[in-house]
Parts: C-alpha cells; structure tokens; sequence
C-alpha cells in the first residue's frame, strides 16, 4: 500500500497514470450526464409548485455541490502539502481553483435563472445562501491572483495555501446558511434528516447529475493536475525526454 | 411534441440554464487542453534552443 502510494505521488508515475484515467472518467462522467439531462428534462414529472421551472435543479444543484467539493479538495491539499510538504498536493490544489471557480459561477448563475421566476428577482443582496457562494467565488479569484502574482513556485504554494486554509470557514457557512438564517432560498433536498425530500422519479437524474458532474470534473481535474506537474518539473530529466520523443 | 420543449412558461429560463452548463463544460475541457499544449510548446522550444546554443559552443542555464 505504502508502495503503491509512494509510487502514484512521484511525477513521472502519475503523469503517465492520470493520462490512462481521463477517457474513463470523461466516458461514465459524460453519460451519465446525459442521462441526467434527458430524464431530468423531459421524464421527471413537474414540481407541484414550481411546474417545470423546478428542471433547472438538475443544472444548478451539480454545479453548486462541486463548487464546494473542489473547494474541499483544495483545502485538504493545502494542509497535506503544507504538512507533509507534499509537491504534488499543491499541484492538486493549484489544478482545482479554476474550475472552482467555474463550476461556482454556475451555480451563482442558474441559481440567479431559477430566482427569477421563482422569487421575482435575479439575485438578493444581503441573503447569506448567496452572498456566502458569491464569497467563494472571489476567494477562487485571490487564491488565483495570489499565485499568479508570486513567481517562485513553492512561495506561492505556501502563500495560496494559507489563504484557501484561512477561507475554509465559509464552506460550512454556505452549506447551513439556509437553516442558520432565514434565506429566500429554499432548504436542503438530499442531505437532510428523514432522507431526501424528493420524489424517485425527480431524484434518479438529480443523482446521476452530480456523480456525472463529478467524474467529469475528476477527469479535468486530472488533466490539470499533469499541466502543473509539467511545468513543476520542467527542468528534470524524465520531462525533457518526454518532449524530446514526442516533438520529435 | 412541442410542449415538451415548451417548459409550461419557463422554457427560457430552463433552457437558458442549461445552454449555460452546456457552455461552461466546454470552456473548462478547452481551456485545460490549450494550457497543456502550451506548457508543451513552451518547454520544447526551450529544449531546442539549448540545444541549439549548446551546438554552438555555448553553455546556457535556464
């Protein structure tokens, strides 16, 4: 086991490894989208109360959990690399951040679609379900700037990593921020007491969406991480043989 | 057929959002391959005009 994980952190292991990964994760992630896409749309019945503005659930609810996930992974990176100083766990984290950000403004983007018809207005300053995620959003945006402002890699490792650390606190907020406060958003579906809110025929989809979403955003996750890595270790022997044969 | 599409009346705000999504999976899978293949680039090109300096007699750090 030890072995084994010795083996997948060093560079030239994992870059060779994480290539073999990607198609698979791409092809289950990608189909089960799909099938998310097309019974969400088109064979869950509509919401009693919402009517068939409800569908939106299937875009917005992938997109908020992995804005909150990626930022997760990256929060748990950033402590192991500062703890263990591990190079490849702030490759890890490093990789994350952009599409953090991505899938957190979607989240903020189809969540605002949904409040348009639902509660009358595009977006609510001061409601903490969203202020909270609109946080997370500029968080993404520091860490990034943060790194792209220090040159030398390993500062910026350590640097970005206090800061992901620091901010860390508001992934909590945004997960209670409905129950906590009173918020125009409505409250937990899935992960709540007494099991899912939610009728089979509407949750199937909603739960091949976010595993889809997740193995989707594992394997851009992967094929960022072997960028970093690149680069990290542009100066070393196994990275100059590797351009060398394929550029030749 | 058509009412399916329809959405009751919020096919533009259902169809918008997942147009976004659509949109958003691409961005993420374009991005990460063009920063890959420029890192790519921008480590040959290195190699090669070292290479080529070192032909000549000169020895570069970089």
């Amino acid at each position: 086991m030890w072995k084994f994980l010795h083996k997948l952190a060093s560079p030239p292991h994992f870059y060779a490894l994480a290539a073999k990964m990607i198609p698979w994760f791409n092809i289950s992630g990608l189909l089960l989208i799909a099938y998310g896409t097309v019974a969400g749309l088109f064979f869950a019945p509509a919401d009693y109360q919402q009517g068939d503005a409800f569908r939106i659930i299937y875009a917005h609810v992938p997109a908020a959990y992995l804005s909150m996930m990626a930022y997760s992974i990256m929060a748990i990176s950033a402590g192991i690399g500062l703890i263990w100083r591990m190079k490849l766990a702030h490759a890890v984290a490093a990789a994350a951040a952009p599409l953090g950000a991505w899938f957190t403004f979607l989240a903020l983007a189809t969540g605002s679609i949904w409040g348009r018809p639902m509660w009358g207005t595009w977006w609510e300053w001061g409601d903490p379900r969203l202020t909270s995620e609109l946080i997370m959003l500029f968080l993404y945006f520091g860490y990034m700037s943060l790194r792209a402002a220090i040159d030398e890699t390993s500062k910026a490792d350590k640097a970005s990593a206090v800061l992901i650390l620091v901010g860390a606190v508001n992934v909590p907020i945004i997960h209670f921020s409905v129950e906590w406060w009173s918020s125009l958003h409505q409250g937990p579906t899935l992960i709540k007491e007494g099991g899912p809110a939610i009728e089979t025929a509407m949750l199937y989809p909603l739960l091949a969406m976010i595993l889809g979403f997740s193995l989707f955003f594992g394997a851009l996750l992967l094929a960022r991480v072997r960028t970093e890595v690149l680069h990290r270790e542009r100066r070393s022997r196994w990275v100059r043989n590797l351009v060398l044969t394929e550029s030749a | 057929m058509m009412e399916i599409f329809a959405m009751g009346k919020y096919g533009a705000y259902v169809w918008s959002s997942f147009a976004l999504m659509f949109m958003v999976m691409i961005a993420c899978v374009v991005q990460a391959r063009s920063r890959h293949r420029k890192m790519f680039r921008q480590i040959e090109s290195r190699l090669k005009s070292q290479a080529l300096s070192e032909k000549n007699g000169h020895r570069s750090e970089n």
